[in-house]
């Protein structure tokens, strides 16, 4: 074997996919494809990131997030350490700064970072040497949430560009929805999102998105619907009068996809809240991928871990020809 | 900048022979199919594997289980030349590996790395009873104590030179070349 000419492909860090480009977010995609092999293995570990260190260091509450970055951690051999913000320093009030400081003292070389600040992430990455993968920050970006869920599109349909995808729900506190109108955009789908319009940004049209006020008509229109979780805290907030509310005028209903023109394919990114924005028959119905979108989630983050763990272009540059 | 400078080593017709007579000696070694399974290294070695099952097939009557292993995973230079971005497909034969005589393909072999990440790729995957490796090309320059047991053919290429094996499903032709480099290419 001879080899190609090793790339950068990622740059040092994964903040969001509004950095990043089609071909890049392709890359990605393509790679994860791979990966999710490894899974349906006896021995579901490959050596690639053996003696890698990396922290997941989790200011918020997560668990189907931290869960799969981890056992796409552990699959590729890397020594994992998982911080969260009871019960460590960030509690006695140590800044993030200082918090990463003193792991990379430690020798660590990735950081997986969730935070409840928008741009958080970018912040960190900016400041210490490890690679920064974004767990999600605050409103702004989850991107391996989009990735996963256009890998979970493109198994199903085949493609991303020129489907019709409809994002439903709370659009305004969501960094699910802005990596996801990033990324389908980027690869040539028609992103729309739907909800109430307390749920919206307020320049949403500058996203170069379609707006819905009614799910019918979300339904009516698209290939794809990514139902985002309605965060139970915002009835109390005012956003919405009640959660029966929501569900009745905005709830993914059996009734409702039934009318659907199309094979309509629905995604969610966990954890629903059954009978708000998803009814139950919906959920495990035959239009779902919600599972899958999980299983993709592992494969996903594998091949971020695993692009981002490279070396250096002129380091690659060196060692060329040494194959085989 | 020099042009590199491209040689031809073996044309279609030779890489046929030399697939044929590397298919005899595995059935020589392994007295017949039953227990033997190949497998080809992505991504050349995938084709080369195909081949090399059906010139079997045509000896004995009996295609042996093809299957197909992605090393990249395994390699031990991930930090020093970065990430391959895409990788092949890993498929086991069928019938899997335990106990089986087990036939590595690789287009070329050069610094025994290759088949040292297969060697440990396949020991995640089970127990072969036996292990040959198989290769078209053995251009020298081992920096292992790993030795390919069936050759298409030996030679001694220099640091410099590329051996590139060119199969029709990715180069649209068959052959082998062997490419020196420009002094600043």
């Amino acid at each position: 074997m001879n080899a190609a000419p090793a790339t950068q492909v990622l740059g040092k860090d994964l903040i969001g996919l509004e950095s990043l480009s089609a071909e890049q977010i392709r890359m990605i995609l393509d790679t994860a494809e791979p990966f999710r092999e490894i899974s349906e293995r006896a021995i579901k570990k490959v050596p690639v990131l053996r003696g890698k260190t990396i922290v997941n260091l989790f200011f918020e509450a997560s668990t189907r997030t931290r869960i799969s970055f981890e056992f796409a951690e552990k699959r590729l051999s890397a020594d994992t350490v998982n911080i969260g913000s009871t019960g460590s320093s960030v509690q006695k009030g140590e800044t993030l700064v200082d918090t990463a400081r003193n792991l990379e003292a430690m020798r660590i070389d990735m950081v997986v970072i969730r935070h409840g600040s928008s741009g958080s992430a970018q912040f960190l990455g900016e400041r210490i040497a490890s690679n920064v993968i974004n767990a999600g920050d605050g409103r702004h970006e989850h991107p391996t949430q989009a990735l996963l869920d256009m890998l979970t599109i493109r198994d199903h349909r085949g493609r991303i560009d020129g489907l019709k995808v409809c994002i439903v729900g709370d659009v305004l506190h969501s960094r699910v929805a802005r990596s996801n109108i990033w990324g389908l955009k980027k690869l040539g789908a028609e992103v729309a999102v739907c909800g109430p319009r307390t749920l919206m940004p307020i320049n949403i049209e500058h996203f170069g998105v379609h707006y819905f006020n009614r799910i019918e008509e979300a339904i009516e229109w698209a290939d794809v619907l990514n139902v985002l979780r309605l965060q139970l805290e915002r009835m109390n907030a005012g956003f919405i009068p009640s959660l029966r509310e929501y569900n009745r005028v905005f709830g993914v209903t059996r009734e409702r996809i039934e009318r659907a023109p199309r094979d309509l394919l629905i995604l969610h990114p966990g954890p629903m809240n059954r009978g708000v924005e998803i009814d139950s028959d919906v959920a495990d119905g035959p239009h779902s991928v919600i599972l899958d979108q999980v299983t993709n989630g592992v494969a996903v983050r594998m091949a971020v871990l695993y692009l981002l763990a490279g070396g250096a272009p002129d380091r690659a540059e060196a060692a060329k020809g040494s194959d085989s | 900048m020099t042009e590199a400078h491209r040689e031809l080593l073996m044309d279609e017709r030779a890489v046929q022979r030399a697939i044929a007579r590397m298919a005899h000696e595995i059935v020589e070694r392994t007295q017949g199919v039953s227990d033997l399974s190949i497998i080809g290294i992505q991504r050349r070695g995938v084709q080369l594997a195909e081949r090399v099952a059906a010139e079997i097939e045509r000896v004995e009557g009996a295609r042996p289980p093809v299957g197909t292993l992605d090393i990249t995973l395994y390699r031990d230079d991930l930090t020093t030349i970065g990430p391959r971005p895409v990788l092949g497909e890993t498929r086991l034969p069928e019938g899997g590996i335990d106990g089986r005589t087990l036939v590595i393909v690789d287009d070329v072999c050069y610094t025994g790395r290759t088949a040292r990440a297969a060697l440990d790729e396949l020991a995640d995957f089970g127990r072969p009873a036996r292990i040959y490796l198989c290769v078209l090309i053995d251009r020298g320059g081992r920096e292992l104590p790993i030795q390919p047991d069936i050759v298409g053919r030996r030679i001694n290429a220099r640091e410099d030179q590329v051996v590139e094996v060119l199969v029709p499903e990715i180069d649209g032709r068959t052959g082998v070349e062997l490419i020196t480099r420009g002094s600043n290419a």
